[in-house]
């Protein structure tokens, strides 16, 4: 590790060599010196990394610092905020989505989003996941329609415990059943990307542990980029980790070097639970 | 291609949900166009110190009528103020009970009535006993109307009071009785008399609850016994008739209701807004 | 403590006289109406004959007036209603919000009289150019009908209309408040349209908005004076938007203090007391309709394989 002067914060981002892991692939999404502002007020500062394909990439940091706002550029979802303000450039498989003639609408269904607290709509559990299905048009018969929705279930887990009531409410169901329902619904459309903020957070620890094996299963056929406070589930579920403080990106690397020996001290006193 | 259809779909369906403010802004357009142009002529001096004409001579005003609508508000007031305020308390301070319950219940109906029917009830009570139109059944018609709106206000109002206020009274040794009445009431009086405010506009506009309890009165009256004129049921009188002159001074009055009711929305506000703004925005 | 409950007991009786209140409405309205109601029975409503001189009262030609003219008001004006509250609370920008609802608020507080007013001098001359206007071939359908009188059934529900539209779009909003985020949010992040968001947002609502709309409903029900000013006042059962009719609170409101004879200001009174429960009633399914939309939906336990904890 090459020395470094004895500041508590790096004064600007990280070298562009850190945002680039070793595989030397093209990178799924590709975020250039990125700032966001809630009006006056600055949320992110000049955030530069880039995501990899079929890995899950975890960003950790305090309460505060940006993660899930960041995560929500990503997909546009902070476009329903009024008055925000996005300077930089979020490239998505070459293209920037911030770009002109962007349509957002076609962006959303290629970056899909996992809510911390699940959020089925007040319908039946089948209607759920087949909602995204039916207005983007993706499906042209009643049969293609019922096999997405399998498909979809049974990607997160969840169809042996419904398929013999898919037409019950799916308020009905516990909170962990709901959260993979909402995992299902969001992969019915067949995201490239799928975003999760704090999936788990809402959940008891067996409900996490489902939905951390889940996420483990998912990755191999999509990119998945987790927000989470709880360092442990970074640690036993990503194989990439950015950590934030204060909307600046601090250190992006291997999960195993951010927690066995991370270059940062900062990033070492947050993973040591010295601060946050 | 597909989406560029559901686009469309979402843009025209923004634009019909802006146009139908459009839709909506036009009759009130025109309502205080044709009230403003109409009314404004007829509008002078006379027209507030003067009593009406006999029938078909021009000119005279409204006094008699004006006196009435504030002595009927005033007696309404008088009798919905307390009731309504006192019904809010025990809502809100033993909110849960069945009583409590009942009294919401009892006033969000009461609030739902159609005024004539409350007129026809006043007037079973009031008016067929002594055989007598009056100011009085008026006024109680009208104090019937206020008393949910003060009583659900002061309700919503309490509810938002922290507890911390009132364990603060009782942790010095202050009585529940006495911990409502000088401390918490006080805190949102502002809010009631806002409420109070808007009740009066609204039932100063009502004509149907008058038509059979105070009826209406061609002289001068300020006697709660005899039946007394008032705006409302005068522009009906003058509405209906075939006299110009009449129709004139219907606009006349129209214009000072409309113009009353605006002045009380607008107090309205600015009061709400001054009060969150001392308290930095949160009750 | 012995304060405390003198307080309650005092406060307590102010309630109790607020609950007795609305019964002796009801009460009283029975009483002074009884002559009728045991003189015809149910009759009184199936009757067209309103005729005072021979002391036959039928009520009919009041229901119909006033079912008419409010369903047709409630078509006119729950899309506007909607539309204006989806606007305010969805699609405007921040600072058009306030004003927008000021506005609303304005023409919520206008007295009926002055709709009735303006009814009278302006609307109704329009109407009448519009009934004039009509061709011929629309004419010959019940449904347009008659002279060009200007007043009548269409008039009605014009005003009608507009009075509602401000109230229902009032209570949409409060109720669209209500509609947690998320649920926009979870549509967008599917790639839902605007559109297609506020659908999921309405659907969430819907009982809350038809509520709602049922109380717009309730209160065209009860509106007197701006009707009774535009609709005719004449007793006849008509399918036609030309025809004068009458409803049950113009009745009430034009021949009240002339009613001669104890059985005449009976039969208004009886007309009164359905007025009462009709209102009582849907105002009452509109408000529990209301109400459901936010009590949190049963979890039953969905019940997993035994194997597996619940998940």
């Amino acid at each position: 590790m090459t020395a470094r002067p004895t500041v508590s914060l790096p004064d600007r981002a990280p070298e562009p060599a850190a945002t680039a892991p070793a595989t030397g692939v093209t990178p799924k999404i590709d975020v250039q010196a990125l700032s966001f502002y809630y009006g006056a007020k600055r949320a992110l500062d000049g955030i530069a990394l880039r995501i990899q394909p079929h890995i899950v990439t975890a960003f950790i940091g305090p309460s505060g610092c940006g993660k899930s706002t960041f995560l929500r550029t990503l997909n546009r979802m902070n476009d329903v905020i009024p008055d925000i303000r996005v300077e930089g450039k979020v490239l998505l498989d070459g293209e920037d989505i911030y770009g002109t003639g962007v349509n957002v609408v076609q962006l959303r269904r290629r970056v899909g989003m996992v809510f911390q607290k699940s959020n089925p709509f007040p319908k039946s559990i089948f209607e759920n996941v087949a909602y995204g299905l039916r207005i983007n048009r993706l499906t042209r018969s009643r049969s293609e329609l019922a096999g997405r929705v399998e498909e979809s279930l049974r990607q997160a887990a969840l169809w042996d415990e419904v398929k013999d009531r898919l037409q019950e409410s799916a308020l009905a169901l516990s909170g962990g059943q709901q959260q993979r329902l909402c995992i299902a619904r969001a992969l019915a459309v067949k995201p490239d990307v799928l975003l999760m903020d704090e999936p788990a957070s809402a959940l008891d620890p067996i409900a996490t542990q489902r939905i951390e094996e889940l996420i483990y299963d998912l990755k191999r056929a999509y990119t998945i980029v987790i927000v989470t406070h709880n360092m442990q589930q970074a640690a036993r579920v990503s194989d990439q980790t950015a950590f934030f403080w204060l909307g600046r990106l601090i250190e992006y690397d291997r999960t195993d070097r951010i927690f066995t020996a991370p270059a940062e001290k900062l990033t070492e006193d947050y993973v040591t639970g010295r601060f946050g | 291609m597909r989406l560029d259809g559901r686009q469309l779909l979402s843009n025209l369906f923004v634009l019909a949900c802006g146009l139908s403010i459009l839709v909506a802004l036009v009759p009130l357009v025109m309502i205080l166009f044709f009230v403003i142009r109409e009314g404004a002529q007829a509008l002078n001096l006379a027209f507030f110190t003067q009593m009406p004409k006999p029938v078909g001579e021009a000119g005279g005003g409204m006094l008699n009528a004006f006196v009435g609508t504030l002595m009927l508000t005033g007696l309404a007031a008088l009798m919905a103020v307390p009731i309504g305020i006192l019904a809010g308390i025990y809502v809100s301070e033993y909110k849960g009970t069945t009583l409590a319950t009942a009294v919401r219940f009892a006033a969000d109906t009461l609030n739902g009535v159609p005024s004539i029917v409350i007129g026809i009830f006043v007037y079973g009570i009031a008016v067929l006993p002594f055989r007598q139109f009056s100011a009085l059944a008026g006024g109680i018609a009208l104090g019937i109307m206020m008393i949910p709106i003060i009583a659900r206000t002061t309700e919503e109002l309490l509810l938002l009071v922290p507890s911390a206020m009132r364990e603060g009274a009782l942790a010095l040794g202050a009585t529940r009785a006495r911990a409502v009445f000088s401390v918490i009431v006080p805190s949102v009086l502002p809010g009631i008399m806002t409420a109070v405010l808007l009740a009066l506009a609204r039932v100063a506009g009502e004509t149907a609850p008058l038509l059979f309890t105070a009826f209406n009165n061609r002289f001068f009256s300020t006697d709660p016994g005899q039946p007394i004129a008032s705006v409302t049921v005068q522009v009906f009188t003058y509405a209906i008739s075939p006299y110009a002159d009449w129709h004139r001074q219907a606009w006349a009055g129209a214009l000072v209701l409309v113009a009353f009711v605006f002045v009380c929305s607008l107090a309205a506000r600015v009061v709400t807004a001054r009060v969150q703004r001392r308290r930095g925005g949160v009750a | 403590m012995h304060g405390d409950r003198w307080f309650r007991l005092g406060i307590g009786a102010v309630g109790v006289l607020l609950v007795a209140l609305v019964a002796a409405i009801g009460v009283e309205l029975v009483r002074e109406s009884w002559l009728s109601i045991r003189a015809f029975g149910l009759g009184f409503w199936t009757s067209r004959d309103w005729d005072p001189v021979s002391g036959e009262f039928g009520a009919l030609p009041f229901i119909w007036g006033t079912l008419y003219s409010s369903v047709l008001a409630l078509l006119l004006a729950t899309p506007v209603a909607l539309g204006i509250a989806i606007f305010i609370s969805e699609l405007s920008p921040r600072w058009l919000r306030e004003p927008l609802t000021f506005v609303t608020e304005l023409l919520a507080a206008i007295p009926s009289i002055v709709y009735g007013l303006w009814g009278i001098f302006v609307l109704v001359p329009l109407v009448r150019q519009l009934e004039v206007h009509t061709p011929d071939w629309l004419r010959a359908l019940p449904l347009f009908s008659g002279p060009p009188l200007g007043v009548g059934m269409l008039a009605a529900g014009l005003v009608l209309a507009v009075m509602i539209v401000p109230f229902t779009s009032a209570v949409a909003r409060e109720v669209l408040k209500t509609v947690p985020a998320a649920q926009r949010e979870g549509a967008y992040a599917l790639g839902a349209t605007r559109f297609e968001a506020i659908r999921a947002a309405l659907f969430f609502a819907r009982t809350g908005i038809i509520g709602a709309v049922m109380l717009g409903f309730g209160r065209a029900l009860g509106e007197t004076m701006a009707v009774t000013m535009v609709i005719g006042n004449n007793p006849q059962v008509s399918l036609s938007l030309f025809a004068p009719q009458y409803t049950m609170a113009a009745v009430i409101a034009n021949e009240f203090t002339e009613a001669t004879g104890d059985l005449y200001l009976h039969a208004l009174i009886e007309i009164g007391l359905v007025l009462f429960i009709v209102t009582l009633i849907v105002n009452l399914a509109s408000r529990l309709l209301i109400w459901s939309m936010n009590r949190p939906p049963a979890r039953r336990r969905v019940r997993a394989a035994p194997a597996e904890a619940a998940a």
